[in-house]
């Protein structure tokens, strides 16, 4: 753990290996060429694939819960935690790191929240209604969405793909007893060989909730929809054309950990694309979409009884961009390249109401108009070899940051007099990824290094406060870019009934970016404690490491259990915010005759490893069981799915690592889900 | 290949856009070297006039910034060589005295005449402010006494301290700069006299002025970066930084230190002390 890696040699060696890696991978075809393609052997391209597609009728038993939020799909996963301010819009973790140094898209797409208080993670913008899955990437596995430190996730929208369907239709409705949650959902699809449409819509209200021990949290109450339709026509039996477009607007979300709520949060995102089998002769797979999404997010505490001083603090965020990628099959190559950019537009601004109403309104601008250029090409190749396969890939991408608002650049001058208005970085990523299979026995290991660029708010944010440490943050346009070496392990042992996997990654942070106290600054927010300036950390380290298994009981029961343990230290040796302690979850579930059942336990260890002075306490150790039941009828050819369920059975008063402000988790919750699909 | 175009033309698009910038270049318009400025008071004589020009509607409390012109009627020409000087008096009931002001100089117009007056107090019916005008004309020495009106600045904000310091002299501090305020760094500028006597106010020179900004309505926040004012030679004011971080009303704590450090008035802001007796008031 505590092992120093020099910066320069280490880093310059694995660029020049890498480099020297792809290279020959593109040229030393001929070595290869008589060893027989292991077709048995699926390349391992990314980490995980969560099944998400609530409106898909036959996936309804593969899940415990089917109209659940996004958040509850994500949490479910494998490798995602979920840090929540409040019932709604969870920012997911990765590795143990979150938003800024993952890349999210939304079916490709960049899109960035237009909260300075991270209240709107891009994941609250869509719905179950329309996804499909998540697709996730660990580490520099996640490169192919974006610059990344800690992986990325793309959420796939669900779309019909010119599949002979005709008509179809279902309807969705659940409701949970703990918040009084009602939610109502329906969609339409056409599909046929030539042309498709989706349209779909999602409703969901929901009242304060209860943590266990009937203690209500008082501001968790929230309320959304969602529309999308998307739709796509052929042109020609080799090309089509597709859009979409999703609406999404969440009113009068309580954060019970801060002390404003959000009043609107909305969000614009379409796209068209352009999808053609071939091109040039040799590449295949060709797509290329353009998209444009905008988001407004207003934050205000009008319904907060008690509050030192009035504010609103609306924020606006607005991405357009383009991607276009193809595959190219050679010999045993199989390329991989993406051209990718977008242009993002960052303003926030906070108008506080003066105690004495004779004084002017206190006006800042918390996102100076910060405009984000970034440009970057993708490029990997999975090479199958004898009962192995190899996997290089690279991001290059030029990356700048201009602040357009006067008014804000004169803000930020007050910090840093002699900053420059524009800021631009180039940024690498290398990756290669081993996977060797030895009769039952599959080892996967990967040497990574990539870069990322510092966040709009790490940047350029100015007096954004922190509820979690109590500390106003200030951003630094001079951050240097954070760099992180990782390298991670697995090995499974698979039979068909029977399945284990261990695994483990570690990434040494260079330049790991993270609010450092300035005693010497003045609070702005009235009882915020001090003032953190984003700062580069010379580096930090973190460690990630799990247990899976599964086995199949019998055909109807199957087993599963995880146990993780994670590990995060700064280049002092102190403990890194936001870890999650020893952490396990296991299952088991029953399938058989469209019935379906599931009793789960998940739970955590105490959290011996954290770190006051980023405001964490010691979150204690707990456990939660959860049961479900459901079963398909069949009425007419068409399908009627129950599933009834049960969460924190115990009535557990928990709250974990992740919660701001431990703010205690949801009590006991009984749900109802119906769902009848046309076919 | 016709969408790659368009994503080229797009990007292209976007480009250019972000360059563009709204700067509006400077053309020069015609002189007028009392551009921006208010007449606000015209004294006729018999071949000639004098007006009096100030940046605000009307003089006020505090510092204020006069332009003077003499016009020859004869010659319709605003007169160069007229050499002015002039001398504010308070008429008070029971004495009378003067007020700080500077001298009044050519300016890169060699017929506009500029100065600074710093009026201590307000004029009303029975207390009133005359200036004193001297200048020469056509090789004549003339003399010219205006009654003027001194109002109260109509935001009621203290930009102006009439104060007694430790060492038994009376002080005026008076704001000069920024006039508007900003949120950025802004060159605060104010100017120091002594009251020698009721007639005499020498400007103070070598002196220092602790600057502590604050925000009383949000906890007393403070802004980094701020640089105490000094003596410019040049100016013959005191130059400083003055760092606002948002808009909103802000209490300019000082503390008046003379040239061997000791202080003559204002305390250091801490948690028991929120405010020095010493300071500015600023809105916007």
């Amino acid at each position: 753990m505590k092992v120093f890696i020099p910066v320069f040699p280490i880093k310059g060696m694995l660029m020049g290996w890498l480099w020297f890696a792809l290279i020959c991978g593109c040229f030393t075809t001929q070595v290869y060429a008589q060893e027989t393609p292991a077709d048995s052997l699926k390349l391992i391209q990314l980490n995980e694939v969560v099944v998400i597609s609530a409106g898909r009728q036959l996936d309804h038993q593969k899940q415990r819960k089917p109209l659940s939020t996004l958040d509850e799909f994500l949490e479910s996963s494998r490798s995602i935690k979920m840090v929540k301010r409040g019932a709604y819009a969870w920012e997911p973790t990765m590795n143990d790191m979150a938003s800024e140094r993952l890349a999210i898209t939304i079916d490709g797409m960049q899109i960035f929240g237009a909260c300075t208080d991270k209240m709107d993670p891009i994941t609250s913008y869509v719905d179950v209604s329309n996804l499909s899955e998540a697709e996730i990437g660990s580490g520099q596995q996640g490169a192919a969405f974006g610059n990344t430190i800690g992986g990325g996730i793309n959420l796939k929208l669900d779309k019909s793909n010119f599949k002979s369907t005709g008509w179809t239709g279902s309807l969705e409705s659940a409701f949970e007893t703990n918040n009084a949650m009602r939610v109502f959902g329906g969609e339409l699809s056409y599909s046929e060989e030539k042309f498709y449409f989706n349209v779909d819509g999602i409703y969901r209200k929901a009242d304060n909730y209860k943590a266990g021990g009937d203690e209500e949290v008082k501001f968790s109450q929230f309320e959304k929809y969602n529309f999308s339709i998307n739709s796509g026509y052929k042109l020609a039996e080799d090309k089509s054309i597709a859009a979409t477009l999703i609406y999404d607007e969440a009113n009068d979300v309580g954060y019970p950990a801060l002390t404003m709520d959000v009043s609107l949060a909305r969000a614009v995102i379409a796209s068209v694309s352009f999808n053609q089998d071939t091109l040039f002769g040799n590449f295949s797979n060709w797509e290329t979409k353009l998209y444009f999404n905008t988001i407004k997010h207003v934050m205000d505490d009008t319904q907060r009884p008690d509050v030192p001083i009035h504010m609103d603090m609306p924020g606006w965020s607005e991405t357009a961009g383009f991607y276009t990628q193809a595959k190219l099959n050679k010999e045993k190559h199989h390329f991989f390249f993406k051209w990718d950019g977008f242009y993002n537009k960052s303003y926030a601004e906070m108008t506080m109401y003066p105690t004495n109403s004779n004084e002017p309104l206190m006006f800042m601008l918390t996102w100076p108009d910060v405009r984000t250029k970034n440009v970057g090409f993708y490029a990997e190749d999975h090479i199958p070899l004898k009962n192995a396969s190899l996997k290089l890939s690279t991001r290059l991408a030029y990356h700048s940051n201009t602040v357009a608002d006067d008014f804000g650049l004169n803000s930020l001058k007050i910090f840093y007099p002699e900053m420059d208005r524009t800021n631009t970085l180039f940024l690498k990523s290398f990756s290669a990824q081993y996977h060797k299979m030895l009769s039952d026995f599959h080892f996967n290991g990967g040497l990574s290094y990539g870069e990322r660029a510092p966040s709009v708010s790490e940047g350029y944010g100015f007096y954004l406060f922190n509820s979690f440490d109590n500390h106003d943050y200030i951003g630094d346009p001079g951050l240097n870019t954070e760099g992180s070496v990782d390298a991670n392990l697995s090995v499974t042992y698979k039979k068909p009934i029977f399945e284990i996997t261990a695994g483990a990654n570690y990434f040494h942070v260079f330049n790991y970016i993270i609010g450092m106290v300035d005693s010497s600054l003045s609070t702005m927010t009235i009882g915020a404690e001090g003032v953190k300036i984003y700062t580069n950390l010379d580096y930090a380290q973190l460690f990630n490491a799990s247990l899976s298994g599964r086995y199949s009981i019998s055909n109807a029961f199957k087993l599963t259990g995880r146990v993780s343990y994670h590990r995060g230290v700064d280049d002092k040796g102190e403990n890194l915010p936001l870890i999650s302690p020893l952490s396990y979850r296991s299952a088991i579930d029953f399938y058989k005759n469209q019935f379906s059942a599931s009793l789960s336990i998940d739970g955590a260890g105490v959290q011996t490893n954290y770190n006051p002075t980023y405001g964490e306490t010691k979150s204690a150790a707990y456990a939660t069981l959860s049961a479900s039941f459901g079963k398909r009828f069949f009425i007419n050819d068409n399908d009627l799915f129950l599933k009834a369920g049960i969460e924190n059975i115990f009535d557990t008063n928990y709250s974990t690592y992740t919660d701001w402000n431990n703010i205690p988790r949801m009590g006991r919750n009984f749900y109802l889900t119906i769902s009848y699909s046309i076919n | 290949m016709k969408t790659l175009k368009y994503i080229f033309a797009i990007l292209f698009l976007s480009a250019t856009f972000v360059s563009c910038s709204d700067d509006d270049e400077n053309t020069p318009a015609e002189i007028n070297p009392v551009e921006g400025l208010n007449m606000i008071y015209e004294i006729p004589a018999t071949d000639h006039t004098v007006q009096i020009y100030s940046e605000k509607q009307n003089l006020e409390v505090g510092y204020n910034e006069i332009s003077i012109r003499i016009k020859d009627m004869a010659s319709d020409k605003y007169v160069a060589n007229a050499a002015p000087s002039w001398m504010p008096m308070m008429h008070m009931e029971t004495m009378e005295h003067s007020a700080p002001h500077s001298m009044l100089t050519n300016t890169e117009e060699s017929t506009v005449y500029k100065g600074h007056v710093v009026f201590q107090m307000a004029s009303n019916d029975t207390e009133y402010w005359e200036m004193i005008l001297n200048y020469s004309l056509n090789g004549q020495q003339k003399e010219e006494t205006l009654r003027v009106s001194v109002s109260q600045p109509a935001d009621g904000l203290t930009k102006t301290q009439v104060f007694m310091g430790t060492d038994d002299t009376r002080y005026v501090l008076a704001y000069v700069n920024p006039k508007e305020p900003k949120v950025a760094v802004n060159d605060l500028q104010a100017v120091l006299y002594k009251m020698e006597s009721m007639m005499s106010f020498p400007m103070v020179e070598n002196y220092k002025i602790t600057v502590d900004p604050r925000m009383p309505g949000m906890g007393n926040h403070s802004s980094p970066n701020n640089e105490d004012l000094t003596y410019t030679t040049a100016t013959k004011m005191y130059d400083g930084k003055l760092s606002l971080t948002m808009t909103g009303y802000w209490k300019i704590n000082l503390k008046l230190m003379n040239s061997s450090g000791e202080t003559l008035k204002g305390e250091d802001v801490t948690e028991a002390n929120p405010e020095s007796s010493l300071y500015f008031e600023l809105e916007f």
